[in-house]
């Protein structure tokens, strides 16, 4: 074998597969834009034919999944020196940054357009608003400039239910901004539990996290901060359209569960954390997933038991 | 070096391309039913006819 069979070898080897350039469209982003999308659409006060309802949704996913690739384009340079995401297909050389510009913006185009056409303009129109916000807002501007980046990110994630509402009514409303901001105060709790036990990563990469440029205890502080209004926020929600007993109970002990965790992370200091490898971080991380899971499963569990009487107040 | 017929790179290859005919073949499937929903809805009226009434 000469060298240059050798060199054309390893080529054929780092050619991408269709599994990669899924993987540019971050399938568990996605997975959550669907979700909390689809909970918007049918918390909707109007009904959407079911054909039109999967295609919003589907048109907002791929939307979403479009900023993942566009961010992936323009982060791949701090992608490689992290180490939860160096084994992404930019930095891993299975996909050339080129390719998932041209992926993200056909993909944008497309959903965009076909949201417009299957629900309304409107919604269309938010779509693209929603990506421009995370592309070019959060991940070009914002996300190297200011360690309040978890908190804009957050507004970018959290549009999808809003969305989701605008194609079911074509109109604005109270309740889709709840969820809106359910998400939103939800986030930033979230990923600095993620960054308290992911400490390496985000230094190395040089993203000024809050746990980098205001420190460690700080960033404990501000997580309890957070949560306490989340937690108002997200009892508070019971009280409204797309709230009920149900989702008062869920919210109840949910908000509970998640101050108390709060409370610990920021009771605790570093050398606790290092002693059991951050244990109540890494179980406030979990947490939160089921929190905000269960918070949207509560609201389609309300809106699907209206019809039978039961949901809502 | 020659690329033998069985070479793993032409699994890849063709699972890329039959992934993409798939989502192709999908999407063709799906604006069809978009569009039978969207002619057979009660509200829909040709542009003709919308003209007309106006």
């Amino acid at each position: 074998m000469t060298d240059a069979s050798i060199n054309a070898s390893r080529a054929y080897e780092d050619e991408a597969s269709f599994g990669d350039y899924f993987a540019l469209l971050k399938p568990r982003v996605m997975s959550l834009v669907v979700f909390t999308a689809l909970v918007g659409l049918l918390a909707a006060p109007v009904g959407v034919h079911p054909v039109v309802g999967f295609c919003a949704i589907l048109f907002i996913a791929i939307g979403g999944g479009a900023s993942g690739a566009l961010n992936m384009w323009w982060d791949a340079d701090i992608d490689k020196v992290m180490k939860r995401t160096k084994g992404r297909p930019i930095p891993a050389g299975k996909v050339e940054p080129g390719e998932a510009l041209a992926l993200g913006l056909a993909l944008s185009g497309l959903s965009v357009i076909m949201l417009a056409l299957a629900a309304n303009v409107f919604a269309g129109a938010f779509l693209a608003f929603t990506i421009f916000f995370y592309v070019v807002i959060y991940t070009m501007w914002l996300k190297r400039a200011t360690p309040q980046n978890i908190v804009i990110g957050g507004a970018a994630g959290a549009f999808p239910p809003v969305i989701g509402w605008i194609a079911a009514t074509g109109t604005m409303s109270v309740e889709p901004w709840l969820m809106f901001l359910l998400t939103f105060m939800w986030t930033p709790p979230h990923f600095w539990a993620l960054a308290l036990f992911m400490r390496s990563d985000y230094d190395d990469a040089g993203v000024p996290m809050l746990t980098v440029t205001h420190g460690r205890r700080s960033t404990r502080i501000h997580i309890l901060a957070y949560t306490v209004l989340l937690a108002l926020l997200a009892v508070g929600t019971a009280f409204s359209g797309i709230g009920g007993p149900l989702y008062l109970a869920v919210a109840l002990v949910l908000n509970a569960l998640f101050l108390h965790g709060a409370w610990k992370i920021t009771r605790r200091d570093e050398d606790d954390s290092e002693a059991d490898n951050f244990k109540v971080e890494r179980s406030f991380f979990k947490l939160s997933l089921l929190y905000l899971f269960l918070h949207f499963g509560a609201i389609l569990a309300e809106a699907l038991l209206k019809p039978y009487g039961l949901g809502g107040w | 070096m020659a690329l033998r017929k069985d070479h793993e790179l032409h699994k890849r290859r063709s699972g890329l391309n039959l992934g993409v005919g798939i989502l192709l073949a999908a999407f063709v499937v799906l604006i069809m039913a978009l569009t039978m929903v969207k002619v057979t809805s009660a509200s829909f009226k040709f542009p003709g006819a919308q003209e007309e009434q106006n």
